[in-house]
This record gives structure tokens, C-alpha cells and sequence, in this order.
């Protein structure tokens, strides 16, 4: 015993002296991390949300993936071209595996295209027709009109087995606001790199390397386990204790002791993510106000004072600590069609701001119950309650109801929208502001578009320029359509934008991994050095 | 023989730690309950600062005079927020104690009066909650409530919330220790006095009992105010009592904690001072309460 373990030890150490910079993937690895909330379903067609996909993103595959660099690569499909102006051809890739053992075939595509129409997923397909099989491994993906962005949109539609999800019942997708659960909500199987090894809602989900992977893993991760660890500073403690080896959503007032601390470091970058105020635009009453018989948000005044009201440098450099950009814009300047000009931060005008809410016929403000999440964005409780303050200036009094992403996500998503005001981030994982404009700005409609449009705006001109953008294979009068549709919404304040959060991830220095704005977790590219 | 006031307070004057205590608890609590009405309520959305935030205690570098103690991340004077914060401490010590003396009293009378299957259910019941830490049955009411409301409730529904779930958790002492008192009550001479003018059982237990059992009670119940402000505290800390748009102890350190480790230590290191000061205060009042009414203590003496 003894003499074996010396011996590998040896083994180790004379690998590490022979190549300390050595190449990722030489030696095998446990990684732990932790993130304040957890992946609320593990099945990938329920719900469209980017913790959720990226925790899935490591054990199911879409046809198109992304890149550390962000550039779309083959994954399940190797090769796609455009037929015609509405048809996309897809070859898939041979001899993939799911990891059940069973063969990956166009029908477990054509199944995937059809379970994803049925589930919260379907307003990022929503200008997807149908998904035909012309041979075992070869697809067409039918759109509605011309779509330029086929590849971009898909990313995120993740391939399940059919065999899988029959065997267990499993055909249906769970609902958005989780009240239906199927066996695919606490199980998951896929083509991935990682396979699922365990999961205790609430507490972690651990992945174990899929051997029979098609492709090769540039990290060196064998195992990982993804903690859910919502208090702040028990996060923080994790990491600086060496319980964990990275952390998500390291709170920005934290960020200085990190770096002062030998072994870590502090990893920050742009997220994709805005954060933005929806208002209940659509009913004539609001839910929760003391203003009863109308609804005070449905007048443009009272929103256009709202706005004016809040004071976003002072968010910014409070609450936020610089690690966040005001903008005029619910997209980041990241985004395909983000316009500078619209982009600029609308600066505060409280005097203003009180004339509009006295023409509207609020003198005296109003009060109204404000949803807002405590565990998904960096200081978002703090965010809310900042705001708050900002509006109580101008007399409307909204109260901060902070609740865990979990349970607010089931009070205000659809089909309920229940809520009178609420702070949102959305990021558009397609990289383009379409997904943006159809899932938030589109009027609500069957086929899913509007599907976050928690405040129920609606607007036809909005609605008409999104179909042509969809379309547009221009690129210049393509964004040209975008930057119009963007300011009849700012015009109309629509939606109030706050800023753009930035990505706070703290680590210990041993370990390198890659920091996609969409907040990904592509555990197949991290490293730790042993 | 002199009457139990003025035993009360000649006892405070011969003992100076416990007339320290009360001069401590009087003066927070003129404090916490006469300041509301002449500051500003920091908590109040409409009075909000936010560029104040963060401003460090006056006698530290950066310091403001108009802020003594500093301000927390939202701009609220941490003085003023404090002063606030206990008064809903107090507010919600002293009515979860009244809503468990109520219960306790009622229940403990009830069994010790009506002894048989009554009392028998009446105290399992306590033994059962006996072997629960209050805390744990606070957060049980606590969560169970909440979920059955929904996250759609007020902030008012969320403090009665908070009052009973901690007075329920503290019942079972004043149920036993009246059930007791009770039972050696009820052989004495004047109660048999009162059966035979014909009195109903009612009364007897409530004119001629009650009075004569309260005293340990209130004992009990001046110790479990310091345990209930600390248990609203710690439910608050954890995050499941009251919210953070809304003062008390707990909320503050709580909203104080996260900046512990990054050099503001001043917005949770004064409301934790001002909760030990207090609690501890209520306590050593409470015990030299418990010296003066324990009829044993006072024979020696």
C-alpha cells in the first residue's frame, strides 16, 4: 500500500517538476464551485433561463454551440447551410452517443424541436416552422419567412433522447413556473461532456466526465460540484476557507479583500445581463397600488417620471461599486444592434419628474408593491431598495418585496404576469437584439412571442418592424430597423433601464476558467492545477 | 407588611447593578419610542439619501458630524435607523410575550382549574413543545404561515407574523408554571370560601385565583422579553422575519453583515452592541425581579 501510494505520489510530483506550465487536460481533477441560486429544473425545454442552461450547457448539447471566444462551433450538427429563403439544412454529427448508450439520431432531434414548441422555451424558437428528418442524420429546419440567425438561436435548445423521455414519461415539458414536473425536471441525459451524478435541489448538482464524449474536453475537470450557497458572505468564506475553488456573484464590496488575499483572485468581466424595471402596463387595474379604478402606469407620463426619478450614477457607485453601467438601453453594448446614442444613460430630473406625475394626475404619488429577486443578480435586494428611495423622492411609494429568484420567478412568469412593478435582467443569449425585442417588447401571442413581457406592452409599429427584422438579411438596414423599433420603445419607456451588470466571479489562483458574458458554466474548458 | 411596589423599588436602590439595568432599559427605550415621532422614518422610501451611503462614524477620518454613528449602504442615518429598529424590537418582545402570557395563562389555568382529560391533553401538548427549540417552532409558525399566504403579504401581516410565531413558541412556561400555582390555589381555604357564596368556576379562576398566581409569571415573562427580542433578531437575521425595508435589530445586523468583511464594520457592529446592551439589561432586571418576588429569597433575607 504504502509503496504503491509513495510511488504514485512520486509519479505526480516528477509530472508537475517535468512540466509545471503543463498543458490542460494532462491530469485529472475535481472542481467545486459554487452560485447563489440554483438551476430551478434540469429540464432544458421548461424555462428560458440562463442559469438553468448554464448548468444543462454541460451535460446536453445543441446543434450549434459556443466557443470560449464566444463564435459558434459544430457540436451535434457539423455542418449547416441555407437550402432556400426559408429552409436550413442541418447534417448532424455520426456516431454520437447519449449517455444511456444509445445512438444519437435525427429523430431524437425532430423529438427535441417538438418537446421544445411545448415548453418555455418556445419564444426562442418562435420563428422556427417545423424541424423535418430527411435522413438519420440530416435535418430541415423550416422558418418562418427568412431568418439570417438560425445558427445563433439555437444554442440554447438543447437535444434530448427520444427513447429517454419516452421510457420515463418524460415526452411533456415541465412548465415554466414549475408547477408540472416530469421525471427530465430532476434528471437529466444528453450528449454532453459531463453526466449528472447527483442532484439535491436546492444544495448541488455534481457532474462526472462522460467518458464517451464525441469530442475532447480542453480543461481537465473529472468531477464537479455545483454548490448553492445564497448568503453573500458564506460564499465569500467558502472560497477564502478553501471549501470551494470558485464562486459565483462575488458581492462587489468583497472584491478588495479577495484580492489582498494570497491564492485568489477576482475575475470580472461584462455579463450580457440588464437590469430592468417592467411596469404592469396592460391591466386597468393594478394588482397591488392603492390607486384603484385605473392604472397609473398605463399613462407614459407617470413612467417618463419614474425614469427621471432614478438617480443611476448614484446606484452605481453606491450600491454597485462601479461594477456596473448605466444605460438607456435594456440590451448591453455588446449586443448586435445596441445604438450608442439610444444606449446613453437618461440622466435624472426629479423636479421634472414630479411636474410630469402632478400632470398626470398624481400630485401626491402613489404607492405599489415592487418584486424584486435577493439572490440573482449582484446587490439586487440593495438595487430595489435604492430605487425605491430614488422614486420615494418624487412620492411614489414602492415598496421592495424581495424574494428568492425561485419563488419570484413563479409569482411574476407567465401565464400568471403577477405583478405590478418589477426589476428584471434579461440577457439575449443570441447575441442580437431580436430575441431581446420578440420575447420582451413583441405583444404577448400564442406562438410565444412577448413571452417576458411581464408588463404586457404593446405597441403594432414595435410588433410590425420585429417581423421585418426577423427577415432582414441586411445587415445595415436590418440594425437600421432595430435601432427604430428600440426608440419607439424608449419613446414610449416601455421599460426602464437601470445598468448592466457586471460578471463577479472570485477563484483560487490555481485554477483557469473562461468567463462567457451569457453566464455560462462551459466546464469543459476550465482547468485546475493540481 | 409593605406593599410590593414600594419593596420593588427599595430593593432596586440596594442593588446598583440592577438600577443600572433599569436606568439603561428606561432610557433606550424613551430613546427608541420618542425619537420616531420627531426624525424621519430612515426606512421610509420618501426619505432615502443614497449619496450619504457608506459615510464612516464622525470620529473616523471622512466622518460627518450630521451622521454620529455613520450611515449604512442606503444613506439611513445608522443612529436614527437603530432607534427605529428597536422600538419594532420592543413592539415585537413585548407583544409576542403578551400573546404567550395570554395563552399560557389561559391554557395553564384551564388545566390546573379543570384538572382530568383537560389538563392531561393541555400538558402533553407542552411536553411536546417542550422538547422543540423555541426558535425552531418560531421558524416552523413562521414558515408554514408564509407559505400558506403566499409572498403577496404586507409588511404589517409579515410583523403579526413574527409576534405570533415567537409568542407561540413560548407558552408552555406560563401554562405550567400557573397550572401549579393553580393546583396548590385551589385546596386553599379562600377559594372553598368563594365556592360556597355560590361563585361559578369562571370567576373563582379569574377573580380569585388569577391574582394570586401571577407574580412568578410576570417573573418568566420579564426574562423571556430579552429571549423574544432575541429571538425576532435572529429570525430577522436569518432572513425570515422581517424584510429589510423594514428596521428591527435583526434587519440591521443582518443588512450590516454584508459589509462586515469589507471594512464598514459599522453598520452591523452598532446594532449588535445596542442589542446585547439591551437584552442583557432586561435580563439583569428580570433576575432581580425574580429575587424580589421569590417569597424563599425574600424569607432569608
Amino acid at each position: 500500500m504504502l509503496t504503491v501510494n509513495r510511488s504514485i505520489r512520486i509519479g505526480i510530483l516528477a509530472a508537475a517538476l517535468a512540466s509545471p506550465l503543463a498543458a490542460p487536460g494532462a491530469s485529472a481533477a475535481t472542481f467545486k464551485f459554487a452560485s447563489p441560486v440554483d438551476a430551478y429544473t434540469l429540464d432544458p425545454h421548461a424555462v428560458s433561463n440562463t442559469l438553468v442552461f448554464a448548468i444543462l450547457g454541460n451535460i446536453y448539447e445543441p446543434l450549434v454551440r459556443r466557443g470560449g471566444d464566444l463564435q459558434l462551433e459544430p457540436a451535434l450538427a457539423t455542418k449547416w447551410t441555407l437550402v432556400d429563403n426559408s429552409t436550413w439544412r442541418f447534417e448532424l454529427r455520426k456516431g454520437v452517443k447519449f449517455q444511456d448508450g444509445g445512438d444519437f439520431t435525427a429523430d431524437d432531434v425532430v423529438f427535441s424541436f417538438e418537446r421544445a414548441k411545448a415548453g418555455g422555451i418556445k419564444s426562442n424558437l418562435s420563428t422556427l416552422e417545423s424541424v423535418k428528418k430527411v435522413d438519420d442524420y440530416t435535418i430541415d429546419i423550416k422558418t418562418r419567412g427568412v431568418d439570417p440567425i438560425v445558427p445563433m438561436e439555437i444554442t440554447n435548445w438543447f437535444i434530448m433522447s427520444k427513447a429517454w423521455s419516452e421510457k420515463n414519461g418524460a415526452v411533456q415539458p415541465g412548465s415554466p413556473d414549475n408547477k408540472v414536473e416530469t421525471f427530465a425536471n430532476r434528471n437529466a441525459m444528453g450528449t454532453g461532456p459531463f453526466k449528472l451524478a447527483g442532484r439535491d435541489p436546492g444544495v448541488k448538482i455534481e457532474f462526472e466526465k462522460n467518458p464517451a464524449w464525441w469530442d475532447k474536453p480542453v480543461g481537465n475537470i473529472d468531477k464537479a460540484t455545483f454548490f448553492v450557497i445564497p448568503n453573500p458572505s458564506a460564499r465569500v468564506s467558502a472560497l477564502v476557507s478553501g471549501e470551494v475553488d470558485m464562486i459565483d456573484t462575488l458581492p462587489p464590496q468583497d472584491t478588495q479583500r479577495i484580492e489582498q488575499t494570497k491564492g485568489l483572485k477576482v475575475l470580472a468581466g461584462p455579463d450580457l445581463r440588464v437590469a430592468f424595471l417592467l411596469a404592469d402596463v396592460n391591466r386597468d387595474e393594478l394588482l397591488y397600488s392603492d390607486v384603484k379604478g385605473k392604472n397609473p402606469f398605463k399613462d407614459k407620463r407617470v413612467r417618463e417620471a419614474m425614469q427621471l426619478a432614478i438617480d443611476l450614477d448614484a446606484i452605481k457607485t453606491k450600491v454597485m461599486r462601479n461594477y456596473s453601467k448605466p444605460l438607456g438601453l435594456a440590451i448591453a453594448p455588446e449586443v448586435n444592434g445596441f445604438d450608442p446614442e439610444l444606449g446613453k444613460p437618461v440622466q435624472p430630473d426629479v423636479a421634472k419628474a414630479k411636474a410630469l406625475l402632478t400632470e398626470a394626475g398624481y400630485p401626491n404619488g402613489f404607492s405599489v408593491t415592487f418584486d424584486c429577486t435577493n439572490d440573482r443578480f449582484m446587490n439586487d435586494e440593495a438595487t430595489c431598495i435604492a430605487i425605491s428611495g430614488s422614486l420615494g423622492r418624487i412620492g411614489i411609494k414602492a415598496e421592495p418585496r424581495a424574494q428568492t429568484t425561485s419563488k419570484w420567478a413563479q409569482q411574476i412568469n407567465p401565464p400568471g404576469y403577477n405583478t405590478s412593478l418589477t426589476m428584471v435582467g434579461y440577457s439575449p443569449f443570441t447575441y442580437d437584439a431580436h430575441i431581446f425585442l420578440t420575447s420582451l417588447l413583441h405583444s404577448r401571442d400564442a406562438a410565444g412571442r412577448g413571452v417576458f413581457n411581464i408588463g404586457g406592452y404593446s405597441n403594432p409599429k414595435v410588433d410590425e418592424l420585429i417581423a421585418q427584422i426577423q427577415s432582414d438579411t441586411n445587415p445595415d438596414s436590418r440594425r437600421q430597423k432595430i435601432r427604430e423599433a428600440l426608440k419607439i420603445a424608449k419613446d414610449d419607456v416601455a421599460l426602464i433601464p437601470i445598468h448592466q451588470l457586471n460578471i463577479l466571479w472570485a477563484a483560487k489562483d490555481t485554477v483557469n476558467v473562461v468567463q462567457p458574458a451569457d453566464l455560462a458554466y462551459p466546464l469543459r474548458l476550465f482547468s485546475v492545477k493540481q | 407588611m409593605r406593599s410590593t411596589s414600594s419593596r420593588f423599588l427599595s430593593s432596586m436602590l440596594a442593588a446598583p447593578a440592577a438600577s443600572v439595568a433599569g436606568l439603561i432599559v428606561l432610557l433606550l427605550a424613551l430613546a427608541a419610542f420618542a425619537a420616531p415621532p420627531f426624525l424621519a422614518d430612515p426606512f421610509n422610501p420618501m426619505n432615502a439619501s443614497l449619496l450619504d451611503a457608506f459615510t464612516p462614524p464622525a470620529f473616523l477620518p471622512n466622518g460627518l458630524p450630521a451622521f454620529p454613528l455613520g450611515t449604512d449602504d442606503q444613506g439611513r442615518d445608522m443612529l436614527v435607523a437603530m432607534a427605529f429598529g428597536l422600538r419594532t424590537s420592543i413592539l415585537i418582545g413585548v407583544s409576542s410575550v403578551a400573546i404567550g402570557l395570554l395563552v399560557g395563562v389561559s391554557l395553564g389555568l384551564l388545566a390546573g382549574f379543570a384538572g382530568g382529560k383537560i389538563d392531561a391533553l393541555i400538558m402533553r401538548i407542552a411536553d411536546v413543545q417542550l422538547a422543540y427549540p423555541a426558535l425552531l417552532l418560531a421558524m416552523i409558525i413562521d414558515g408554514s404561515v408564509r407559505s400558506a399566504f403566499g409572498a403577496l403579504i404586507d409588511v404589517r401581516v409579515s410583523v403579526a407574523i413574527v409576534i405570533v410565531s415567537i409568542g407561540f413558541a413560548f407558552w408552555v412556561q406560563y401554562a405550567r408554571t400557573i397550572r401549579s400555582s393553580v393546583l396548590v390555589e385551589r385546596g386553599q381555604d379562600y377559594v372553598a370560601a368563594a365556592r360556597v357564596t355560590g361563585r361559578s368556576g369562571l370567576a373563582i379562576a379569574l377573580l380569585h385565583i388569577l391574582p394570586n398566581v401571577m407574580a412568578p409569571v410576570l417573573v418568566i415573562a420579564t426574562i423571556n422579553l430579552g429571549i423574544a427580542i432575541i429571538t425576532e433578531a435572529t429570525l430577522s437575521f436569518l432572513g425570515i422575519g422581517l424584510p429589510l425595508t423594514h428596521a428591527s435589530l435583526g434587519t440591521l445586523i443582518r443588512n450590516g453583515n454584508n459589509f462586515l468583511q469589507s471594512g464598514e464594520w459599522w453598520i452591523s457592529v452598532w446594532p449588535c452592541a445596542l442589542l446585547v446592551i439591551f437584552v442583557v439589561a432586561v435580563n439583569v432586571l428580570g433576575d432581580h425581579l425574580r429575587d424580589v418576588f421569590n417569597p424563599k429569597l425574600r424569607r432569608r433575607r
